[in-house]
């Protein structure tokens, strides 16, 4: 091949090279953008007064003059809405039962409305769950409820061959004639000064428990329940592992049972995780009873069974890749078989075994499947250590497949969703980056 | 024009290393069969890799505190040989030989054998130099650290005296914190062999030990020998005919797994019985 074409096959392949590289960071650009700004929300938003009233009663946080402050004035804006309502009320009671009950109808669609902005509304009952207690607690959603509140939303179904269309109507349009058509552009108008927002760095969504299933509160347990499961596999997983792995490089002697078990080692890391899911609670909740029901316990031996392939491979291959002369010159000095392997093999392999061993620690935080049925709950609070082997625990990985999809406010939740998934591939990348340094570290020593 | 200096260059400079070395030279040993007992001794020994038999029924005494030189060439079965002696072709699964290896008498291959005392007594030094990816002092403390020795004050002067006698003390003895992988190949050569003394083995097994190395750095390994020869029995690899003149006391001769001749250096190299031997120390193969 002459030099000339050389060159050009040469800068063509860096042209393709470069260009597959643009497009894999643009690919990740597009899913982790996202995942980042919308998850920073969840820390960093505008909160408004409901939110300080919520922290202050749920979690015993924030200063309580300046909140009685501040909901003083709030309810100053508010007190106007409640006379509205009050007199709007008996307005109703002087009208025809026709019309009444036309109005009652619509009435009660604005107190809905009003209720999901400000809170209940006087005279209405202590509601139940937390959720109804409060009002908005954030400005974005806020705003969302007060165009709820204006404008009705309606379906334009007249042409059957095309969708339905949604459009929306003011409501005030409704009320004419009567005394609440004042209330729209009094609560448009008033709107800041009854929810007061203020930019908030709310740091309790790390720290805090939730309160009424993800409505209020933190990811803590989720958080914990992620480390307490990775951690767990480890422990398991990844002695047995290495030793696994020592003993199919150095003690196995070659043949059928060797190459058998070498192959289904193989297979078992190629196996979905489900299975193992099932497995786990086939094994060791059905048969071993390692616990009553759902455990951490039997969620990390879960986790260790199917990270446990992983793990043996790449020790297998670390320690496949010292220099045959380390174990020559060792042996040769009168050094036991052993002692080769734990003074000299072992320490020379250590940077890749560690690296396998990141690697499947970031896998066991990440998978679902194998916690769906033998660890993992959609609602708790953070357990004890203690408690590892008898309690469940929410976990990150879990509770975003649920609050995606399970929960019933789904919709309303995206905020915290986008919490979790940062917080998971911050947790995730933290342990491959401490693997990356980590192994530069003990690199570097081997070296030189 | 440049090749026909260069080449004048060599042929002249080879001559006059050659006289200077000699001059260092103790006197040879002329005999194989008196002034020492055997050490090490070969009965009809075999030596197969799988079908393959790659040393053939060789017997050979070999005597203590002597420098005993294998040569031949390559794929002769030199090292496979050598490394019966401590017993290294264990790790190779398709190994294992016929006959007897005895060392002080006793079958190094017995059933009752010991190898990893047998390799106390037995060091070796490789080919390529070969330290851990440790300290310079922890490398020579690997061994004795592994038959016991752990107090530091102790350690300290094994070391010292090891690398002294390997004559790299003066190189090193101000990094011997340092990764014994920063150091030059030759350096790193008679760590191997500070490492091996500091076991304190009876027998030295050396697998070319300079065939790494450049000729200044071969210089100090040989020199280094000279220093070793009468207090350990020393077996040395290699295909350098000058350097297996120059070191040894006896020589062995390997063709095609074969023992062809078994004689004093002086002996061999002047005077071979063999005519293969004659054209393998000619230079007519190799
Ligand atoms: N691990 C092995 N498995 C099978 N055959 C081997 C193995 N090692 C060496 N042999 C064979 O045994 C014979 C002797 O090899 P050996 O390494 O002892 O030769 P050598 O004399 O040391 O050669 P060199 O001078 O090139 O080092 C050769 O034919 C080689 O192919
Ligand atoms: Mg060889």
């Amino acid at each position: 091949m002459n030099i000339g074409t050389r060159k050009i096959l040469d800068r063509s392949f860096t042209a393709v090279g470069i260009g597959s590289i643009v497009v894999m960071a643009l690919a990740l650009m597009i899913v982790v953008v996202p995942i980042v700004y919308n998850g920073i929300g969840a820390v960093f938003f505008t909160g408004t007064v409901e939110h300080r009233k919520m922290l202050h009663a749920e979690f015993k946080r924030g200063d309580s003059q300046e909140l009685s402050s501040e909901v003083a004035s709030s309810n100053r804006y508010r007190a106007k809405i409640y006379d509205m309502l009050t007199g709007f009320e008996a307005e109703l009671e002087t009208m025809t039962p026709e019309k009444k009950a036309e109005y009652q109808a619509k009435y009660s669609q604005v107190r809905t409305a009003l209720q999901a902005l400000l809170g209940p509304l006087p005279g209405d009952p202590e509601p139940m769950l937390t959720r109804f207690k409060y009002g908005q607690t954030r400005w974005d959603k806020a705003e969302e409820k007060l165009h709820d509140l204006l404008f009705e939303s309606k379906w334009d179904n007249s042409n059957p061959n095309v969708m339905s269309k949604e459009y929306f109507v003011s409501r005030a349009i409704g009320f004419e004639g009567t005394s609440l058509v004042r209330l729209f552009p009094y609560v448009k108008d008033n709107f800041e000064n009854m929810l007061l927002p203020e930019f908030t760095f709310y740091w309790g969504f790390i720290t805090d428990s939730s309160v009424d299933s993800h409505f209020f509160g933190g990811i803590w347990p989720e958080i914990q329940g992620t480390f307490f499961l990775a951690i767990g596999a480890m422990l398991f997983a990844f002695p047995l592992g290495v030793i696994a792995a020592v003993y199919f490089t150095e003690y196995a002697k070659p043949g059928f049972l060797n190459s058998m078990l070498r192959s289904a080692n193989s297979t078992l890391a190629g196996v979905p995780s489900i299975v193992f899911g099932m497995f786990g609670l086939a094994f060791f909740i059905n048969t071993m009873k390692v616990s009553e029901s759902k455990s951490v316990i039997a969620g990390a031996l879960t986790l260790a069974i199917m990270i446990l392939p992983t793990i043996i491979r790449a020790a297998e291959e670390a320690i496949l890749a010292v220099p045959k002369t380390y174990r020559e010159a060792s042996l040769s000095l009168g050094s036991t078989k052993w002692n080769t392997i734990a003074t000299v093999i072992l320490p020379a392999a250590l940077p890749g075994i560690l690296t396998g061993g990141v690697i499947s620690l970031g896998r066991a935080a990440g998978e679902t499947a194998p916690i769906i049925f033998t660890a993992a709950v959609s609602v708790g609070s953070a357990i004890g250590l203690a408690d590892v082997f008898s309690s469940p625990t929410p976990a990150l990985s879990w509770n975003i497949y649920n609050l995606a999809s399970e929960h019933e406010a789904a919709t309303q939740l995206r905020h915290v969703q986008y919490g979790m998934v940062l917080a998971l591939v911050t947790i995730v990348l933290l342990l491959n980056l401490s693997a990356i340094v980590l192994r530069a570290r003990i690199s570097k020593k081997l070296k030189c | 024009m440049l090749m026909t200096t260069d080449m004048r260059k060599t042929s002249e400079s080879v001559p006059v290393q050659k006289s200077t070395r000699e001059i260092y030279l103790p006197p040879q040993r002329s005999s194989i069969t008196g002034g020492g007992t055997a050490h090490i001794a070969a009965k009809e020994f075999s030596i197969y890799y799988g079908e393959f038999e790659a040393v053939k029924k060789v017997s050979v005494d070999i005597l203590s505190k002597y420098v005993t030189a294998i040569i031949g060439p390559s794929g002769c079965g030199k090292s496979t040989f050598l490394r019966a002696i401590n017993r290294m072709n264990d790790l190779i699964p398709s190994c294992h030989t016929t006959g007897a290896l005895l060392f002080d008498g006793e079958d190094i291959y017995g059933k009752f054998t010991d190898e990893v005392l047998l390799r106390k007594k037995v060091g070796m030094v490789f080919q390529k130099p070969n330290p851990f990816p440790k300290s310079i002092f922890d490398n020579i403390a690997y061994g004795p650290r592994l038959h016991g020795v752990n107090d530091k004050k102790k350690l300290m002067e094994i070391v010292e005296h090891s690398l002294r006698k390997a004559a790299i003390w003066d190189e090193v003895c101000d990094r011997l914190d340092k990764n014994a992988l920063g150091l030059s190949g030759g350096q790193q050569q008679r760590l191997c062999v500070a490492r091996t003394l500091a076991v304190e083995p009876e027998v030295l097994l050396l697998d070319e030990p300079t065939s790494a190395l450049d000729p200044k750095a071969t210089a100090k390994i040989e020199d280094l020998i000279q220093d070793l020869r009468g207090s350990y029995t020393i077996m040395i690899v290699t295909h350098n005919m000058q350097q297996a003149s120059r070191v040894s006391d006896a020589t062995l001769f390997f063709y095609e797994g074969v023992l062809v001749e078994h004689a004093p250096t002086a002996q061999l190299f002047t005077n071979p019985k063999d005519s293969i031997t004659e054209d393998y120390i000619t230079g007519r193969f190799s």
